[in-house]
């Protein structure tokens, strides 16, 4: 896999990633690239290894081996706060939101804002009420009221609820695990504009998907995997529906 | 209305219809929500009009002194089902912390530092809990039920089965004190419960807990550390154990080896009470307080009516089922 090309521009890199589960060998050495400013894509059949390369690239997952390079330096992502910090924020395909709690709370859950000094520290609603419902509104989805828990949100709001936690970082890569599987025509257009509107703001974005006219549509560069590792790339404005298909199945060699 | 006002705990299982309309769901959430101020309102009602002393001053100042232990346990408890686990030591622990003032008492420490060992010794049960649970991935229900029955053996073995009397002029002015008419016992309760409640709703911990009782999975994929939060739920439920046992003994006047189970089963019958699922995720703090509260009522108004002792578990057993049933209509 050549790597020469994109060295320049490159902000991220995951190289011969493994990963097993007892005796299931879900990631046998997969490596990709992802360059500053794009849309990559990732695609491939169900267990080829998607998501667990996600997982691992997000924090919840302790890759067994294999190096993740950001900016140029190797770093460790062993837990969801780690990837958090080194700015890699990740919507999860089950969004990872807590029913039970408010919207702003799913927000902030992990990395509260609070005010107080020393172990006095109490945590600061206003404030966390008043950020969370900025960034929501920013998505322009038929927002949610910030105090509303998330298990009277419909699907679309809380896919947009997840998204805006991710993006509402400043945060240079976000990683979206099929984001629209489970949305209509206008949530899924909706979403794609918040996925333009990352990149035109400088953020990579990873974009798990099944759908190869979303792929062609959204993402400059497109990578297949089968069977736990990453077998081809492409940049999408050289490649077609019908190849990527081909590439998926092992119909077409590399 | 009216007829469910006057027995709202035996409303729920009373539908006029088996196809519920949606806004009598509506209406029978509201009940589902206050079940325990509803019912702490009838049962001071209904035993005020049956018996002239209920309400006297010195019965509420008894109920409020007999009210502290359980409410410090269901507060306890609260926080550990609040992230879906549960507590079946709780009232082992209690009787450790006891049985451990009672043999630093008796090897002639003072009482303060009596009292601390008290409560260091039933955190060690609560840190054991947490270990267990959080660690060695060993399911709540079993490993509190193992430690249940390590920490009633241990208390007996420990003081040979035999009461150690506890004379102490501090223990005497906790039981004795008063508050204007509310007894120091139950002002330490009241401050234990504006404390877990501040805890709970006002800081990162709380919060902490809730998102691991409602997905701990989420919970852990933005960042939470579930395993830390579930071992600091049961060594604070411990912690605060071990403060009730100096309630308790205070109370009785004496380090009991006992093995008070009707303060177990009463700690999760308040928490019920209160409107809080085992499943885990919604908090309450107020609604378990209400819960032992109206426990206590319940006990000290049939005593006072003269129902026979034999009767008071069965009262305890059927107000936490329709309990338990009204939670069925909370809204989600």
């Amino acid at each position: 896999m050549t790597t020469t090309d994109t060295a320049i521009d490159t902000v991220l890199t995951a190289e011969n990633i493994t990963k097993s589960f007892g005796g299931v060998h879900a990631l046998k050495g997969a490596s990709i690239t992802m360059r500053r400013g794009e849309v990559t894509a990732l695609i491939g059949d169900n267990g080829a290894g998607k998501s667990t390369l996600v997982r691992c690239l997000s924090g919840i997952h302790k890759p067994d081996s294999g190096t993740i390079t950001l900016d140029g330096a190797v770093v460790q992502i062993d837990s969801p706060l780690a990837a958090k910090h080194h700015g890699i924020e990740t919507v999860q395909q089950n969004l990872a939101l807590v029913e039970d709690l408010t919207v702003w709370q799913n927000f902030f859950v992990g990395r509260e804002i609070t005010k107080g000094v020393g172990p006095f520290q109490m945590l600061d609603r206003k404030a966390m009420r008043d950020k969370a419902s900025t960034l929501l509104s920013g998505l322009a989805v038929n927002v949610p009221p910030v105090t509303s828990r998330v298990r009277r949100l419909s699907g679309g709001q809380r896919q947009a609820v997840a998204i805006a936690r991710a993006a509402g970082w400043g945060s240079s890569i976000v990683i979206m695990d099929e984001p629209t599987a489970a949305l209509g025509v206008q949530e899924t257009a909706r979403v794609e504009a918040v996925i333009r509107r990352l990149q035109d703001s400088g953020v990579a974005v990873l974009l798990i998907s099944h759908n190869f006219d979303q792929v062609l549509r959204l993402a400059q560069h497109v990578w297949v995997m089968r069977g736990g590792l990453a077998v081809a790339q492409r940049r999408t404005s050289e490649t077609t529906g019908d190849e990527l298909v081909a590439l998926i199945t092992g119909a077409q060699a590399v | 209305m009216n007829t469910m006002t006057a027995q709202p705990v035996a409303a729920p299982p009373v539908p006029r219809k088996v196809a519920a309309s949606l806004s009598e769901a509506k209406h029978l959430s509201f009940w589902a929500e206050n079940a325990a101020p509803v019912g702490l309102i009838v049962l001071v009602v209904v035993f005020s009009v049956l018996s002239p002393t209920f309400l006297t001053v010195g019965n509420i100042t008894a109920m409020l002194v007999a009210a502290a232990i359980l409410v410090v346990l269901a507060v306890a408890q609260s926080f550990v089902i609040t992230t879906g686990g549960i507590d079946l030591s709780i009232s082992a622990t209690m009787t450790i912390g006891a049985v451990g003032l009672g043999l630093a008492y008796q090897a002639g420490l003072p009482f303060w530092p009596s009292a601390i060992i008290a409560i260091l010794a039933s955190t060690v049960i609560g840190v054991i809990n947490g270990l267990l649970i959080a660690k060695g991935k060993v399911t709540d229900f079993i490993a509190t039920l193992g430690t249940l029955g390590v920490a009633t053996g241990a208390a007996l073995i420990l003081t040979d089965g035999k009461p150690i009397a506890v004379t102490s002029t501090e223990l005497l002015r906790l039981t004795t004190g008063k508050l204007g008419f509310v007894p120091y016992p139950f002002v330490l309760a009241a401050i234990v419960g504006a404390v877990a409640w501040f805890v709970m709703f006002r800081t990162r911990y709380g919060l902490h807990v809730q998102a691991v009782g409602g997905s701990e999975e989420a919970a852990v994929a933005n960042g939470v550390k579930a395993p830390r939060v579930r071992i600091a739920v049961y060594v604070w439920a411990a912690a605060l154990a071990g403060l009730a046992s100096l309630l308790l003994v205070a109370r009785i006047g004496a380090a009991e080896p006992a093995i008070n189970t009707n303060y177990l089963l009463n700690s999760i019958a308040a928490v019920v009470l209160g409107g809080v699922s085992l499943t885990g995720g919604r908090a309450k703090i107020v609604g378990p307080i209400l819960g032992a509260l109206l426990l206590t009522a319940l006990s000290n108004g049939l005593t006072l009516l003269a129902v026979s002792q034999f009767y008071q578990p069965l009262a305890v057993g059927l107000v936490v089922v329709l309990a338990a049933l009204l939670t069925r209509f909370q809204k989600r």
